[in-house]
């Protein structure tokens, strides 16, 4: 077994240190050390954005992380989206459009979503879809994702106003 | 994936002395290529050198003299946002954002997408039209390549054992110039170029007074079709000189047939794509003037 290191990093807000084997991937350290287990595989090669998380402000996959490349970084998972009991408008709306169907790939649509709100309040629809290319869903046909998307969008404009 | 130590020098001296004493070493920027690489067994480092804590890779300055400093390992994103970016090289910021998706994006590099030396690669040929030049460094010290002289195979490069890409500087771009990639694949994104093209065109007194045109995914290294560049030079912008280079792109393409395309359907594409590239570069030159 290689030694491990220890990584000093900070998760939804949270200060957290955690050791990990190099050739650990971030998303193994969430999942199998930190047990933050919404984060979840796919394909293990960046090609379907399950494990989608943010680093630093940019969207990244977390099987092409590695744990020690998480140090002194910033890092945001699906767990920190909600707040408590409270859903995000995007958690709600996907539930209320049913923009999904096994689940595997929400987390990564969410976190992805979130990120996409955040820079474009107002997205078209070819804009939402070219930013979500990165994410995969084999269940839903995309479609009710996107209304969900459009859907907190709309929302989140109403609850500023 | 095989066991290895992870270093993270934080400077380019001390980068270049641990590279030079572990030459079998893996660089790590993104990660986006290397990681799969590695998970695949296709890489196994003993060593992998996190390079993208040091400031002279994330360089990322524009000076009206210089042109464009891009550190190696500045990430995609940071890349397709830049404001300088979109006003100066509006084809790179654009370009950024089409290599993978968001999330590929986030991690990255130009430099990377170069040293992994793929002949598919979308960054390269925009890279040669545009110019690009290469600061390498070693231990033992520094050299310029320029880009359409770095690609030796597909995956090879001509870095030596103990040299890494430092940044690339590409030149500012005079008024009347103007430049595009275009690529073909049959989905929207996320997908690897059938042919892309990369072309730079500076019109003066309604004449090309200068072009260059490079090609992906046609040949063992992404290709710098001078004939094609020759073909424009003294020309009007038009459909006779975009022809006349579109056929030379074609003639110098070299392609395999594969599960992306066959050998006619790629050349065809070459004429196709090359001479859209030249439409839209033109049509930038023009606005740029």
């Amino acid at each position: 077994m290689a030694s491990k290191v220890r990584v000093e990093t900070t998760i939804n807000g949270e200060p957290t240190e955690f050791l990990c084997e190099p050739r650990q991937s971030l998303l193994e350290c969430l999942r199998d050390v930190l047990h933050l287990t919404g984060t979840k595989e796919g394909c293990n090669d960046g090609n379907c954005g399950a494990c989608t998380v943010v680093m630093n402000g940019a969207l990244v996959t977390s099987c092409l992380v590695l744990g020690p490349e998480a140090q002194g970084a910033r890092i945001e998972t699906v767990e920190g989206i909600a707040k408590g009991n409270q859903l995000h408008p995007l958690q709600q709306a996907f539930l209320e459009e049913a923009a999904l169907q096994c689940g595997i790939c929400t987390p990564g649509f969410l976190v992805a979503s979130k990120m996409l709100l955040e820079k474009n309040a107002q997205p078209t629809e070819q804009e939402i879809r070219l930013w979500l290319a990165n994410n995969l869903c084999r269940c839903t046909g995309y479609d009710k994702i996107i209304r969900a998307v459009q859907k907190a969008a709309t929302q989140m404009a109403e609850v500023k106003a | 994936m095989n066991e290895f130590e992870y270093r993270a020098p934080q400077t380019l001296a001390e980068a270049l002395a641990d590279y030079s004493a572990h030459p079998s070493a893996k660089l790590l920027a993104g990660g986006t290529d290397l990681i799969v690489q590695m998970r695949a067994g296709r890489k196994t480092p003993d060593v992998v050198l996190d390079i993208k804590h040091i400031a002279e890779l994330n360089e990322l300055s524009y000076d009206a003299a210089k042109g464009l400093t891009l550190g190696a390992a500045v990430p995609c994103h940071i890349i397709h946002n830049s404001d300088v970016v979109k006003r100066e090289y509006p084809a790179l910021a654009e370009l950024a954002g089409i290599i993978g998706g968001t999330a590929i994006q986030g991690r990255a590099s130009i430099g990377g997408n170069l040293c992994n030396s793929s002949p598919s690669a979308d960054s390269i040929p925009l890279l040669i039209a545009m110019g690009a030049i290469c600061r390498i460094a070693s231990a033992k010290g520094e050299r310029t390549v320029p880009v359409e002289s770095f690609c030796t195979a597909p995956g090879r490069n001509v870095l030596e054992p103990g040299e890494l890409l430092v940044s690339l500087q590409i030149p500012a771009k005079s008024k009347g110039t103007g430049s595009y990639y275009l690529r073909f694949i049959p989905r929207n994104e996320m997908d690897i170029a059938v042919v892309g093209a990369g072309v730079e065109v500076t019109l003066s007194d309604g004449k090309i007074s200068a072009a260059r045109v490079a090609l992906a995914a046609v040949a063992p290294t992404p290709l710098f079709v001078t004939e094609a560049g020759a073909a424009l030079i003294g020309k009007e912008p038009g459909s006779e000189a975009f022809e006349a280079a579109a056929q030379a792109a074609r003639n110098a393409a070299t392609p395999i047939s594969d599960m992306r395309g066959t050998v006619a359907y790629r050349k065809h594409l070459c004429a196709v794509i090359t001479r859209r590239a030249l439409e839209a570069a033109v049509a930038q030159a023009k606005e740029r003037q």
